[in-house]
């Protein structure tokens, strides 16, 4: 059931984003890429824990909003720093989301007593 | 939603749909905006090309209307002169004085046996490990041949119908040749005239400038003629710095 709810709300989101005339100023595109990725992480670590019956829907909520807002924070530091900071983000939040959709595929498949290998 | 856990659980839900909705909307509007500014990087490169196209296009006009002025404004001086000559003994020295002035300077076109020299890139492509350079013409190969037309007597040259004048730089300028400040690509022409057999001769002969570029596969072609017409510099020759010294002679 929460999966539905999520779904509806991605397709809200996308049918919204859709009609909605304005757009991101290019200068800001390279925080939002950085940020949504955090958020996509923060979605699929939650529909992993959904599916081992640990979902929190605290954790979710402060995750996403925090790991959103550091990632975009990182990359203004590395801005700042002339370091590519916002790699770092990329990095974990990609390894995370591969991470949580191969425990997710064990879950799946019940095979979840290995769940430390991608 | 089940009704027993539905009052609890109801806020957890909205905000699950409060993210999940951020996240639809924040990915696809980023998508939305990158294809934008892509487009938009196309569309300024493009509105650059055409203002720089526009730019040339307008100075090539009024280059083309000075040239007409300077054009009107030459006949004009020889409208006087002709006037002038027509008047007297005394004058007509000074006129004849003055054909030859401006035979030397290359401001009045001129006519007369001589030779036509026609040169090309080479049309061997470079081999790896030899230097591409060496098989186009530069500044500097065309300035051997003007030398060695001089040095047999060329009374006066052109290079792609650019009168060489005792000021004119042949210069490269990126892959075009600089004469007069006018730019001028391959092929290259240069007309001479003089007494034809020995300008040939003295590009001929061997280890001469011909022998020399063609081993590089530069083409030159020199062609004779009884007849060459060579036009006078278009433009005013000014003189900025020297003036006449006093008490010289």
């Amino acid at each position: 059931m929460p999966l539905l709810f999520a779904a509806l709300g991605v397709l809200i989101g996308v049918v919204v984003a859709l009609v909605y005339p304005g757009y991101i100023p290019s200068a800001y595109t390279a925080y939002v890429a950085v940020a949504l990725l955090a958020a996509l992480d923060s979605v699929v670590g939650a529909i992993n824990a959904y599916a081992r019956k640990r979902f929190r829907i605290g954790i979710f909520v402060s995750g996403f909003f925090i790991n959103t807002l550091l990632a975009a924070f990182l990359t203004y530091v590395g801005e700042l720093l002339q370091i590519d900071l916002y790699i770092a983000a990329i990095v974990v939040f990609g390894a995370r989301i591969f991470q949580n959709f191969a425990e997710l595929r064990r879950i799946l498949l019940k095979y979840d007593r290995v769940i430390d290998k991608i | 939603m089940e009704n027993h856990a539905g009052a609890k659980r109801f806020p957890g839900y909205i905000a699950l749909v409060a993210i999940c909705f951020l996240l639809g909307f924040g990915l696809t509007l980023q998508i939305k905006s990158v294809y934008k500014n892509k487009s938009v990087v196309v569309d300024t490169e493009m509105a650059r090309a055409d203002q720089l196209q526009k730019t040339i296009n307008d100075q090539k006009d009024q280059n083309d209307a000075l040239v007409k002025q300077v054009q009107s404004l030459q006949k004009t001086v020889s409208d006087y002169r002709d006037q002038a000559a027509k008047s007297g003994d005394a004058d007509k020295t000074l006129n004849d004085q003055l054909t030859n002035a401006e035979i030397l300077a290359g401001i009045s076109a001129v006519q007369g046996p001589g030779v036509t020299i026609t040169m090309n890139d080479s049309k061997v492509s470079a081999s790896s490990g030899t230097d591409a350079s060496a098989f186009v013409i530069h500044d500097i190969d065309i300035l051997q041949v003007l030398n060695e037309l001089r040095d047999a007597g060329a009374e006066a040259l052109s290079l792609n119908g650019e009168r060489i004048l005792a000021t004119s730089e042949v210069r490269c300028a990126g892959n075009v040749v600089s004469v007069n400040d006018n730019r001028y690509a391959a092929p290259f022409v240069i007309s001479a005239i003089g007494k034809p057999d020995q300008l040939k001769s003295a590009l001929l002969m061997r280890d001469g400038i011909v022998d020399v570029l063609s081993q590089w596969g530069i083409e030159v072609d020199v062609a004779t003629s009884s007849k060459i017409v060579i036009n006078g510099y278009s433009g005013t020759p000014q003189f900025n710095y020297a003036k006449p010294a006093k008490g010289g002679d």
